[in-house]
């Protein structure tokens, strides 16, 4: 095959969806390979290494992101159905969630506080300018919900996506690590505080660590969210002249 | 395993039309989730089906965030311009959101583990 003819072919190919979709599971499935490889590390992060090959590749070859996107909505999409889906452990787990019911209401009420008007105070502290804090203080929650409060709070919705699935990532590696330095080992309490503070991709983690773990997870996630929803929007810029 | 897609997508489009319906806050699919969670609760649980194929998109739950991450790639500017504030905020006010959920459940659940 001549150089040209390789052109001719890369730049039919570029232009469909097909090629992106491929190359997502492709790459995806090339690092749960090396997520299975290094024994389960939490560092090796699936997330994480999928996107920081899909940028490099999608900078290398000049690719515009919504290029991208027209084949990966399609990947994209399923979060939905698979939100859906978690319905299916919570009702498995639903007995023992009933049954803590009082003591994880508390825990989403300082857990969902602390997490969301910390990064704001942080975030304003050491100079952020304002669109990026108000991108900021969602972070902890699923992305569709995060970009809907961040717009009503005068944020950047595709920034704030970015800082979702950035937390989403530290709090899936570090999450287990800094639990076990404070004693907290059992399911439930691991489980609820990666869902809270990581939301899908911390969700994800913990049901790699078990299914119960996943269930907190996801009931975490999902409430927290709700309660994001329903309380972020009035209390920052309520409390925001004291947090700065 | 299209029956079972389909249920999840007829819950998530529930959830979508009640979010419209209402104006609530929150997205469809997690309303959708609520929905199927009060018919399983209904049914007294899933289907084989059902349970297959949400074990599956479970377990590949990673792979729906790959398309939104890279969107990173947009923002590189801002990041790069405030990539101290943004770093730190992150990931203090990350590690704060676990550790005030975390010690919070498992101080007020402690008891009752050990009674388990």
């Amino acid at each position: 095959m001549t150089p040209d003819s390789m052109t001719e072919i890369w730049v039919y190919l570029s232009a469909q969806p097909l090629l992106w979709l491929t190359l997502t599971l492709a790459i995806y499935l090339l690092a749960v390979f090396l997520h299975r490889k290094s024994g389960g590390l939490p560092a090796v992060n699936p997330v994480l290494i999928s996107v920081s090959i899909l940028v490099a590749l999608l900078l290398a070859t000049g690719t515009p992101y919504q290029r991208y996107f027209d084949g990966a909505q399609f990947v994209h999409f399923l979060l939905g159905p698979t939100t859906v889906a978690l319905a299916v452990p919570l009702h498995a787990q639903l007995k023992r969630l009933l049954a803590m019911s009082g003591p994880l209401l508390i825990a989403l009420v300082v857990g969902s506080l602390v997490a969301g008007l910390s990064a704001y105070a942080i975030g304003a502290w050491l100079g952020a300018s304002a669109p990026t804090l108000a991108s900021l203080a969602p972070k902890s929650v699923t992305t569709p919900i995060a970009m809907g409060i961040a717009e009503r709070l005068g944020g950047l919705a595709s920034l704030t996506a970015v800082f979702v699935i950035l937390t989403g990532i530290f709090g899936a590696i570090f999450a287990t690590g800094i639990l076990r330095c404070l004693g907290v080992k059992d399911e439930a309490s691991v489980g609820f505080a990666m869902g809270l503070a990581s939301h899908g991709i911390g969700t994800a983690r913990a049901f790699q660590l078990s299914e119960q773990t996943g269930a907190f997870a996801a009931l975490a996630m999902g409430i927290n969210g709700l309660f994001t929803a329903l309380t972020l929007p009035w209390l920052l810029p309520m409390l925001a002249p004291l947090l700065r | 395993m299209i029956a079972a897609l389909a249920t999840l997508l007829a819950f998530q489009l529930a959830g979508e039309a009640l979010r419209a319906a209402l104006h609530l806050p929150v997205p469809g699919p997690v309303i959708g989730m609520a929905l199927l969670l009060v018919w399983l609760v209904i049914r007294r649980g899933p289907g084989e089906p059902l349970r297959h194929t949400s074990g599956t998109l479970l377990q590949n739950l990673s792979l729906m965030f790959v398309p939104a991450g890279t969107g990173v790639m947009l923002h590189m500017g801002r990041l790069a311009d405030e990539a101290w504030p943004i770093a730190i905020a992150l990931v203090a006010s990350t590690v704060l959101g676990i550790v005030a959920a975390g010690l919070t459940l498992h101080r007020l659940t402690r008891h009752q583990e050990d009674a388990q």
